[in-house]
């Protein structure tokens, strides 16, 4: 028999995990930006720079030194939030990217929160409805929109209902300094909007081949047999079964969220975490990129942690499993 | 993105392969739909420039003329002619997503398979990488190396196909895990058959199925990433033209001169509906050689 491995320890185990994940995403930042071939800083200042600014920006970036003291530089700083100064803006970088990271929380948690629920429920309707004409239209639909990329799924509803047919929502976000991005709700609606149709197809599928398989199951027709109402069959049998696998693929759209919001960002010029990573990789603004890769990749590293643990929550086998 | 619809293990015998995929995947009637779509939007992307009135390049007409006289489709934001900048603007684009895709699923293979044909500590240590390479979202692996560079398309090419590297690697795993399992890959081990030959000769046409449809899905991804990098400045540079350069050049003049975003953006839109449509269809007909075999 399987020993029952505690919550505790599992917790522990994925965070370890977690911390893991994040020191070699910030090696591989640090290899990319600090010890590629070449000389970093004169890259970014062009071949007109003078020796005095070259002097100053390389102390900036701590290309002085061998690779380890680099490197082992670069860790210090990042450990204890020294994320360096922005090149562009002068300002300190934590101090720059703090309210982008804030409002792009905010796009991805209004997105996530509409999402995820949505796409579980209309998932399971569409496996209650197999094979009749809601189920065919549906698996085409999805299957238009997965492919779509999110900035031309932007794009085209920009085209609907924004300039072309309807003008209803503005096009693009306009803030006034210092006011936050939940005070204009209609500005949010078309960068959340896309960002729903581009994770939503993916949970759907997910959730409906799960249901399938969940009704064919011998508890479920245990439950039928016992003349359980479908009611109760459905939502106290199947649904609570299907979470686990589908918990795995919301976190998988998750994470795929984190990058789509980039292109989203940067197509409604919303002030956040993609859009400014896409100003400072044109200004070459090696700072800010480094420092919103990894916030990025610790987005990332939390939203996977929290969906590990759902899913072992929600399945017992995996919980009690060795 | 994920990949969700392609989770069982495709495996064929000789017999059924002899009737190809494609050809069984073309029995669905969204397969045909889907390759006509593809096949426009190829036909437009490399017939285009031979076709196009004017040159890419060559101002005509004021920025955002009306359509009308020598321009169908109006002029763009310095006055060259939409519809030529639209005829010469996809072919860069479909060259180098298949390229990044060829890249990442040929790599992908390679690691999937060695993965799953070692085992052990090997196995243990590609995986996890992979787990790691999640953390990744592949278009802020392109704008990290980006950022170093400037605009490279050699290395947004790597770069998106190093992206495709982690998960095509793990479905590969998964279709191979059962292969190495089986008695001719035992009988041919014990017959001291060397280990690549085994590889090439024995699990890799018995895991074609799967990467065809794997290489579908990413080459679906791979335009929408390369036409989204260019969308945002870093792919092919001014004055080229571009499908995602388009987008953007001229978005700000949306309601003026609707054609130079409208063209380009449904062009990549039906394109990667067409291929996801035949992706689609080929994964269908994999499953059913799949379910053939165990009936």
């Amino acid at each position: 028999m399987a020993k029952p491995v505690g919550m505790r320890r599992l917790v522990v185990r994925r965070s370890v995990y977690g911390i893991v994940t994040l020191w070699v995403v910030s090696s591989v930042v640090f290899l990319a930006t600090q010890a590629l071939p070449g000389d970093a800083a004169q890259a970014i200042l062009g071949r007109e720079a003078t020796p005095e600014r070259l002097a100053a920006l390389r102390e900036q970036l701590h290309l002085g030194g061998s690779l380890p003291e680099q490197y082992i530089a670069w860790l210090n700083n990042l450990v204890t939030f020294n994320l360096g100064t922005s090149l562009a803006s002068r300002e300190p970088v934590v101090q720059v990217i703090g309210s982008t990271v804030l409002n792009s929380s905010i796009l991805m948690l209004c997105a996530a929160v509409i999402a995820i629920p949505l796409s579980v429920a209309f998932g399971a309707w569409i496996a209650l409805k197999k094979n009749t004409i809601v189920d065919s239209v549906a698996s085409v639909v999805t299957l238009v929109l997965a492919a779509l990329p999110e900035f031309v799924i932007g794009v085209l509803l920009v085209l609907l209902l924004s300039t072309g047919f309807l003008h209803i929502f503005p096009a693009v976000f306009v803030l006034s300094p210092g006011q936050p991005v939940w005070s204009k709700p209609a500005q949010l609606v078309l960068p959340v909007l896309t960002l729903v149709l581009a994770v939503s197809p993916y949970i759907v599928r997910i959730m409906r081949a799960t249901m399938l398989e969940v009704l064919e199951s011998q508890y479920v027709q245990q439950a039928r047999l016992k003349g359980l109402p479908e009611r109760t069959v459905i939502w106290r049998h199947a649904m609570p079964n299907s979470i686990g696998p589908v918990a795995q693929v919301v976190s998988l759209q998750l994470a795929w969220l984190i990058g789509g919001v980039v292109l989203v960002e940067y197509l409604f010029r919303f002030p956040g975490i993609g859009f400014q990573l896409v100003d400072a990789v044109t200004n070459r603004d090696l700072p800010v990129v480094q420092a919103l890769v990894i916030v990025i990749a610790l987005f990332y590293v939390v939203v996977n942690f929290f969906a590990d643990v759902v899913t072992l929550a929600a399945n017992p086998k995996v919980r009690t499993a060795q | 993105m994920s990949d969700t619809a392609i989770a069982p293990a495709l495996t064929l015998t000789r017999n059924q392969r002899k009737k190809s995929l494609l050809r069984r995947a073309l029995g669905a009637k969204r397969t045909v739909v889907g390759l006509a779509l593809s096949i426009l939007v190829l036909a437009i992307a490399f017939l285009g420039p031979y076709v196009a009135p004017h040159s890419p390049t060559e101002f005509i007409a004021p920025p955002f003329s009306p359509a009308g006289g020598g321009a169908p489709f109006g002029t763009d934001n310095l006055g060259r002619d939409v519809l030529s900048r639209f005829l010469a603007g996809g072919q860069a684009l479909i060259i180098l997503a298949i390229i990044a895709t060829v890249l990442g699923v040929g790599l992908g293979m390679v690691v999937g398979v060695l993965a799953a044909y070692s085992r052990g500590w090997l196995d243990e240590v590609l995986m996890r990488a992979g787990d790691v390479a999640l953390a990744f979202p592949q278009i802020v692996l392109a704008l990290l190396f980006l950022s170093i560079s400037g605009p490279q398309l050699w290395l947004l090419v790597l770069m998106v196909g190093i992206g495709h590297l982690p998960q095509v690697a793990r479905v590969v795993r998964g279709a191979a895990l059962s292969i190495v399992e089986r008695d001719f890959v035992k009988a041919a081990e014990s017959v001291g058959i060397r280990r690549w030959r085994i590889l090439a000769g024995e699990i890799l046409p018995n895991i074609s199925s799967i990467l065809a449809v794997e290489f579908g899905l990413r080459l679906t991804y791979s335009i929408g990433l390369v036409a989204g990098l260019s969308f945002l400045g870093l792919g092919l540079q001014p004055p080229a033209a571009d499908w995602g350069l388009m987008i953007n050049e001229n978005r700000i003049a949306l309601t003026v001169s609707p054609w130079s975003v409208v063209l380009p953006v449904l062009a990549i839109a039906v394109l990667t509906v067409g291929t996801n449509l035949v992706t689609d269809g080929l994964a269908r007909a994999a499953i059913g050689a799949d379910e053939g075999i165990q009936a």
